[in-house]
C-alpha cells in the first residue's frame, strides 16, 4: 500500500458470522455430473490397465516413448507414430506423504503418493500414483526400484486404480 | 485419424464424476441492506446515483456508469410494471410442470433495472406487457433476508 | 523497438486481503479500481478500456465471471476482457494491459484483479481438485498439495537443500507483512515455528503455506503521451512475458521452473536486461508456498540453480539486502486471493520504484523491480519488468 493512501477498503468477518448466521448469506449448491470421454489415446491406456498393460505412444521424430501416450507429440506437434506397452516397473522421481484429504480435512493414515518414471519410457516419463507395502515412510528414497500391484484381473475396470499401487522392489 | 461421430458419451470409454462443492455467498454491502430492508419492513429500496440521476434497482454500492459510490437510498414502495415475462411449462431438469409457471421482469417507478420474478395469483392468459403489480410478501416472522422473502408479485385491482 | 508504443503505471490500488470479507467480488473490485482511478487522479471517464484478471470460477461459484465483475471493474460499455492462467492470472492482467496500450489501439487501460475464495465450501481446496485430469489423477485422490509437494521434495533432493533452509522464507514474508496495511498473516515467527507446525504433505507443512483469502487489486495504465500529461512520476512497464510447459506435469523435472525462465528471458530481452542480478533492484516473486520463492528466484535466473536458499541464508533477499525479494510480505504474508495476489505484487513494485512504499521502502533508489507469478496446473510463467 502506497505511504499516500490512508484507508483500506474490505469490512472482515470471522468463518464463524458466516457458520452461525451472523451475517446473511445465500447457499447454493451446483448440481452438475460429468461424464468425460477417455478419447484416442486415454482409451488405449484404460484399455491396456484392464488387460494388466501400461500404454505409452511413440514419436520417431524425437524418439520419445510418451507415458501417459498422446494421440499427437506435443513438441513435434504430429501424430504419434504408434502404441507401446512400457514395463509396469520404475524409479521413484519424487513423493510425498500426504495427511490431507481433498476437501482439506485430516487424515490418520498418511496417503503415500509418488511421481514414478516407469521402465521402458523415455527419461522423465513419470507418472503419478500411490505406495503401498510400506511399514514406515521413512524407508522409501528418490530413485528407489518400485513395481506395479495390480487387482486380480476380473476385478480391473479400464481405470488408474486398476493398479493399486506401487511398492517397492526388493 | 477419423473423426467418430458419437453424440452420447455413454457410448464411449468414460468416467464420471462430479464437482462436488457447495457455497455460501456473502450478500455484500448493498445487496445486505436490499434484504434487510425486505425482511424487517417490506420495502424494497433502490440505490441512487446524483451524478447520473439514475436509480439502480437492485441497489449497488457504486454506480456503473460513473464509479460514484452510492449512499442515498430510495423507497421504491412496492408496486411495478411488468416489463416482460415468460410461461415455464417445464422446470429446471425438463419435467413438465403441471401448472405452469410465470415470470416477469418487473419495473419500479423512477428507478432503473428491476427484479426477476415469479407472478401469483393470476392465470398466464391474463398476464400483459405493461401490466401493473405489487409484491406479496411472507409473513415477517417467516422472512430470511432473502429474494424468496417476496412469495410472488400479483396483480393489482 | 517494434514501432511499440512505451507504457506506464500510473496508479494502484488494492483491498485489505482477509480469510472472509464481507464484499461481495463486484464491490472488491470496485473499491480496488475506483482506488486506483484517485490514486491517478483519473475519473472512469478516462478510461478507455479495462483488462480482468480472475481465478478459477469455481472459487467464486459464479460461472464466467469475467462477466459477473464487469460493472465492479468500471467496464460499463468498454472494450473489455477477462484473462485466466490460473495463479499466473494476477501478473499476465498486467501483461495484457501492456499490449493494449503497446498496440497503439488504446491510452489508457485499468487491469483489476479479484478473488472470493471465502464462497467456497467444505475449503476451497476441494474446488480445486476439479483442475486435475479427470482420468488419470483425480481416481487417485488426488489433492492439491501433492503436487507442490512433489516438486518442493524433488527440487529439495536435487540441491540437498534442508527444510529450514526453506522455512527462513515464510520467516522473512510473514515479517515483511507486518508493515503491510492490508495484510491478512503478518507476524514475528521463527524457523522452529515453521519447522513444528502441523506435517501437510511431508514435506509441506502448515506454515510453509499461504492463506486463502478474499480480495481485490488494481492498476492503472497509459500510454508515454498520456502519462506524461497526468504525472511526473510514471513507472514504465519495460519487459513482459509469458510461457507454458508440458501439461503433462508428471513429464516434467520438477526441480527447475522452466516455464518462469522462458517468461522471464522474453521480459529480459524486451527490457534490455543481460544480468538479472545486478540489473534488477527489488523483485516481488511469487510466494505460495515458502519454497516457491526459491524455486522462482531460480527460474528468474536471479539466483545459480541451488542457490537461492543460501542467497536468503545470507540475508541478501531481505528489505534491506543487495536483492529484496518480497518486500511487502508476499501471499505468504499479505494474503492469497489468487489473481489479486499476483497483481498486489505488481502494485507494490510500482510503489517501490516511486519511493511510496513507507515502512517496507527497499533500500537505496531502486530503478528497476520485477513481478512474477505462476499458475495453471503449475507450469505457467509470467512476469513483469518496471523501471522508474
Ligand atoms: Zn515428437
Ligand atoms: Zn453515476
Amino acid at each position: 500500500m502506497s505511504e499516500k493512501i490512508k484507508h483500506f477498503p474490505g469490512e472482515s468477518l470471522k468463518g464463524r458470522d458466516i457458520r452461525e448466521g451472523r451475517v446473511p448469506t445465500i447457499k447454493h449448491r451446483p448440481n452438475v455430473k460429468y461424464l468425460w470421454s477417455a478419447g484416442v489415446a486415454m482409451s488405449r491406456f484404460l484399455e491396456g490397465l484392464k488387460k494388466g498393460k501400461i500404454v505409452g505412444s511413440s514419436c520417431k521424430k524425437c524418439q520419445r516413448i510418451m507415458v501417459p501416450p498422446r494421440a499427437f507429440c506435443e513438441e513435434c506437434f504430429r501424430p504419434v507414430d504408434g502404441y507401446t506397452n512400457v514395463k509396469d516397473t520404475g524409479t521413484i522421481n519424487t513423493y510425498s506423504v500426504s495427511y490431507v484429504a481433498g476437501d482439506a480435512s485430516r487424515i490418520k493414515e498418511p496417503i503415500l503418493v509418488a511421481v514414478i518414471d516407469l521402465d521402458g519410457a523415455s527419461k522423465g516419463m513419470g507418472i503419478l500414483h500411490l505406495l503401498g507395502e510400506i511399514d514406515d515412510w521413512k524407508t522409501i528414497k528418490f530413485g528407489m526400484k518400485v513395481k506395479a500391484v495390480w487387482k486380480l484381473p476380473e476385478e480391473r475396470t479400464g481405470t488408474i486404480t486398476d493398479i493399486k499401487y506401487f511398492k517397492p522392489m526388493e | 485419424m477419423a473423426i467418430e461421430k458419437i453424440t452420447d458419451t455413454r457410448q464411449m470409454l468414460h468416467w464420471p464424476g462430479h464437482m462436488e462443492t457447495d457455497y455460501i455467498y456473502t450478500l455484500g454491502i448493498a445487496c445486505e441492506k436490499f434484504f434487510i430492508e425486505i425482511k424487517e419492513n417490506g420495502r424494497i429500496l433502490g440505490a441512487k446515483c446524483k451524478h447520473c440521476n439514475y436509480v439502480f434497482v437492485p441497489p449497488k454500492l457504486y454506480c456503473e456508469k460513473c464509479f460514484a459510490k452510492l449512499a442515498e437510498w430510495v423507497d421504491l414502495g412496492i408496486q411495478g410494471v411488468v416489463h416482460t415475462f415468460t410461461v415455464a411449462h417445464i422446470d429446471i431438469n425438463g419435467t413438465e410442470l403441471k401448472d405452469p409457471e410465470i415470470y416477469a421482469l418487473i419495473k419500479f417507478n423512477g428507478a432503473e433495472g428491476g427484479l426477476v420474478h415469479k407472478l401469483g395469483e393470476v392465470r398466464p392468459s391474463q398476464v400483459r406487457i405493461g401490466m401493473k403489480v405489487e409484491a406479496v410478501f411472507k409473513p415477517q416472522p417467516n422472512r430470511k433476508g432473502n429474494i424468496n422473502d417476496i412469495k410472488y408479485f400479483k396483480p393489482r385491482e | 523497438m517494434f514501432g511499440k508504443k512505451r507504457v506506464a503505471v500510473i496508479g494502484a490500488g488494492m483491498t485489505l486481503f482477509r480469510r472472509n470479507l464481507k464484499e461481495t467480488g463486484k464491490e472488491l473490485a470496485w473499491e480496488a479500481s475506483n482506488m486506483a482511478l484517485d490514486q491517478a487522479g483519473l475519473e472512469l471517464k478516462d478510461i478507455e478500456s479495462v483488462v480482468m484478471g480472475t481465478a478459477p470460477d469455481a472459487f467464486d461459484g459464479v460461472h464466467m465471471k469475467g462477466e459477473y465483475l464487469a460493472d465492479g471493474a468500471g467496464a460499463w460499455r468498454k472494450p473489455y476482457s477477462r484473462v485466466f492462467v490460473g495463479g499466473g492470472t494476477g501478473v499476465f492482467a498486467i501483461d495484457a494491459g501492456w499490449w493494449h496500450i503497446a498496440s497503439g489501439q488504446f491510452d489508457t487501460c485499468m487491469v483489476v484483479a479479484e478473488e472470493k475464495m471465502s464462497s467456497c465450501y467444505p475449503h476451497p481446496a476441494y474446488a480445486f481438485t476439479t483442475i486435475f485430469d479427470p482420468i488419470y489423477s483425480r481416481p487417485l485422490g488426488v489433492t492439491l498439495i501433492w503436487i507442490f509437494a512433489l516438486e518442493m521434495h524433488r527440487y529439495m533432493h536435487v540441491h540437498g537443500i534442508k527444510k529450514e533452509d526453506i522455512a527462513r522464507v515464510s520467516v522473512k514474508n510473514k515479517r515483511n507483512a507486518l508493515d503491510h496495511p492490508c495484510a491478512q498473516l503478518g507476524a514475528n515467527i521463527t524457523i522452529e515455528d515453521v519447522l513444528n507446525s502441523e506435517v501437510m504433505c511431508w514435506p509441506v507443512q502448515r506454515l510453509d503455506i499461504s492463506p486463502t483469502s478474499d480480495g481485490g487489486a488494481a492498476l492503472i495504465l497509459a500510454s508515454e503521451d498520456v502519462a506524461k500529461k497526468i504525472t511526473d512520476n510514471p513507472v514504465w512497464i519495460d519487459g513482459v512475458g509469458w510461457c507454458i510447459d508440458t501439461t503433462f506435469w508428471t513429464n516434467r523435472d520438477l526441480y527447475y521452473p522452466k516455464y518462469v525462465q522462458g517468461a522471464a528471458q522474453m521480459a529480459y530481452k524486451m527490457a534490455g536486461i543481460k544480468n538479472p542480478p545486478k540489473e534488477i533492484d527489488v523483485a516481488e516473486v511469487y510466494d505460495p508456498f515458502d519454497y516457491k520463492e526459491l524455486h522462482h528466484m531460480e527460474g528468474l535466473m536471479l539466483a545459480r540453480k541451488g542457490q537461492a536458499p543460501k542467497l536468503t541464508a545470507e540475508g541478501v533477499t531481505q528489505r534491506d539486502g543487495d536483492l529484496p525479494i518480497n518486500p511487502s510480505g508476499g501471499l505468504l504474508g499479505v494474503g492469497n486471493p489468487i489473481a489479486a495476489a499476483g497483481l498486489m505484487k505488481c502494485c507494490e513494485i510500482f510503489w517501490q520504484l516511486r519511493g511510496e512504499a513507507g515502512k517496507r521502502q527497499v533500500k537505496g533508489d531502486p530503478r528497476t523491480g520485477l513481478a512474477q507469478a505462476w499458475g495453471d496446473l503449475m507450469q505457467y510463467g509470467s512476469v513483469v519488468v518496471m523501471r522508474s
